[in-house]
């Protein structure tokens, strides 16, 4: 399947999926991933051109997309069960018909014994599984899916993901998901597509995106450094502990080494993590005796320096 | 009382609200206590007040379908659909809110009379008939309705509908399983008021409709005509008005209790 949506001042974006793959959407704040969902089910206005046809003029309804919501937006005043059986009423089964899926669906999440409840007597995790239960209910050719974990608690969190990958694994259609979390990149994604300013500026699968970022967003979330090298047409990516900190400017002939202010010191597992404001800021981490030896305070000027064997340089476009 | 303290309440203040509260309280309480108690149940039972009563009963109930029927669909078009000229069509229905009930009898009748605009060209005659009450009724009362629903309808906002439509559902089908059972107590709250302004519509009525025993008179029609020949009937009819206006205010209230 091929859709291209286009939102003026928002997000341009192609995107290439097979049936049954799972394309994991990231990028920062503002960079156009819930405005692409919303464009491709029509919830804002847009070209969207799935597979040559022009989806552009088809009103909600008429697309074939299923779309969990961040907040799930179930129905109030329905019980679960008929939540999940409002799609295929709306799209003409009968009501026993309906029913009949709407419970298998509800089998499926394990959730088949709150088929009565109301939504307000459920939990997050529990009315998330019934929004995702509703969404597939429609057999749609699309799944969106716009932060589906956004509000769960930590641990409802781990147990929807893993239960959301076994579901995504047997759904036959192309399933789109929009996170802030790289676990939910690497855990779920048979690829990840890396949205910035509305464009996107990386596809591929989640391991080498994560093992060569291309926009600093993606860098971070996974805990690289990201450097851009040769006029911008290489960069390179290596990771905070394999950063030297000294004060005083490195001997050697390195070219790979920044000067700058220690902006902040935070705990990192054993490690102490620094944040250098260098051009571009860089993350190093060194151990508490280091950085105690190094009378390390924010506002310190430092040299940084990395190991050339930890780094890795690539093209800066694919 | 809790919270800061900061001091008396001023006299300045305290004086003018106390007046208004006995402006508001005293008649209402001289009605209770001046009830001729003894002969209530003769004058209820009396056939030109029972006529009233099923007039107004009638007509009421007739109004309150009227206004469903005709005035949900009218607030979800202001709620929902984003048309030219929504505001004044919004501004139009609201005008029988400040409108002397006379001026729209006139209107009516100008409108509907037998040689109205509109009502000479009907094959059959509005004005005198309990249609005519029903009308007149219906158009005092719908834009308290349609207020109450179409508020309702906002506090829920589209996300509803945004979602019914991801599920394949087109405006009708959303409007039927999603928008109207969420707009339920807004609808129920639209029609309690639409039922008490029915309730006591006496100006509208009695200019389009008249004020004839057993086809048009309705209870505050009755109440006006008897405080001239029989001023007890009057007061024992205003109390039974006053009871049923007090508990729509109850009932209403306690509908927005549980709404907050």
């Amino acid at each position: 399947m091929h859709v291209e949506a286009d939102l003026p001042g928002r997000v341009r974006a192609g995107l290439t999926a097979e049936a049954g793959e799972v394309l994991v959407v990231i990028g920062p704040n503002g960079a156009g991933k819930s405005s692409l969902m919303r464009v491709i089910a029509g919830l804002e206005p847009g070209r969207v051109v799935v597979d040559g046809r022009d989806w552009s003029d088809l009103a909600v309804p008429e697309r074939r997309v299923g779309y969990v919501f961040q907040d799930q937006s179930l129905f109030p005043h329905l019980s679960a069960l008929d939540n999940v059986a409002f799609g295929p009423r709306a799209r003409g089964r009968a009501r026993r018909d309906a029913d009949r899926t709407a419970r298998e669906w509800l089998e499926r999440f394990g959730i088949g014994d709150l088929a009565e409840r109301r939504p307000r007597e459920l939990s997050g995790g529990q009315a998330q599984r019934v929004a995702i239960a509703r969404a597939l209910a429609t057999e749609p050719d699309v799944l969106l899916l716009d932060e589906p974990f956004a509000g769960l608690d930590v641990s409802a969190q781990m147990a929807l993901r893993i239960e959301l990958g076994r579901h995504l694994r047997d759904f036959p259609g192309v399933a789109l998901l929009v996170t802030h979390d790289a676990i939910d990149a690497l855990t779920l994604a048979d690829r990840v597509l890396v949205l910035d300013e509305g464009r996107v500026a990386q596809v591929g699968p989640p391991a080498e995106v994560a093992a060569e970022p291309r926009t600093p967003h993606v860098a971070r979330l996974v805990g690289l450094n990201l450097v851009a090298v040769a006029e911008g047409e290489q960069l390179i990516a290596f990771p905070p502990d394999a950063v030297v900190v000294s004060l005083h400017e490195p001997e050697g002939s390195t070219r790979l080494r920044w000067h700058g202010q220690v902006a902040s010191l935070a705990p990192h597992g054993d490690a102490v993590r620094l944040l250098v404001h260098a051009s571009p800021d860089l993350l190093a981490d060194l151990t508490p005796a280091a950085a105690t030896e190094l009378g390390l305070v924010p506002g310190r000027e430092v040299w940084l320096s990395a190991k050339a064997t930890a780094v890795s340089r690539y093209a800066a476009r694919g | 009382m809790t919270g800061p303290r900061l001091g008396r309440a001023p006299t300045v203040l305290l004086v003018p609200a106390a007046i208004g509260v006995a402006l508001l309280v005293v008649p209402l309480a001289t009605l209770v206590l001046d009830t001729p108690w003894r002969t209530l149940p003769d004058h209820l039972g009396s056939e030109v007040v029972r006529e009233a009563l099923g007039i107004t009963a009638l007509s009421s109930l007739l109004t309150v379908v009227g206004c469903v029927v005709l005035g949900t669909p009218l607030a979800w078009l202001l709620a929902r659909v984003d048309f030219r000229g929504r505001g004044v069509v919004r501004a139009l229905v609201l005008v029988p809110l400040v409108l002397p009930p006379v001026v729209a009898g006139v209107a009516l009748v100008t409108a509907l009379g037998r040689s109205g605009l509109v009502g000479q060209h009907l094959p059959f005659s509005i004005p005198y008939t309990l249609s005519g009450v029903v009308l007149a009724h219906t158009f005092v009362s719908l834009p308290f309705y349609v207020l109450a629903v179409e508020g309702a309808l906002r506090t829920h906002g589209t996300a509803y509908d945004v979602v019914a439509a991801t599920l394949g559902a087109d405006r009708w089908t959303a409007f039927r399983r999603v928008t109207l059972p969420l707009a339920l107590p807004g609808i129920l709250a639209g029609s309690a008021l639409a039922w008490a302004r029915s309730l006591g519509e006496f100006g509208a009525t009695i200019t389009f409709a008249g004020n004839y025993p057993g086809t048009t008179q309705t209870m505050p029609s009755l109440i006006y005509v008897a405080l001239n020949s029989d001023p007890a009937v009057a007061r024992t009819l205003s109390l039974l008005l006053l009871v049923l206006s007090v508990a729509v205010l109850v009932l209403l209230r306690e509908r927005w209790a549980v709404a907050r």
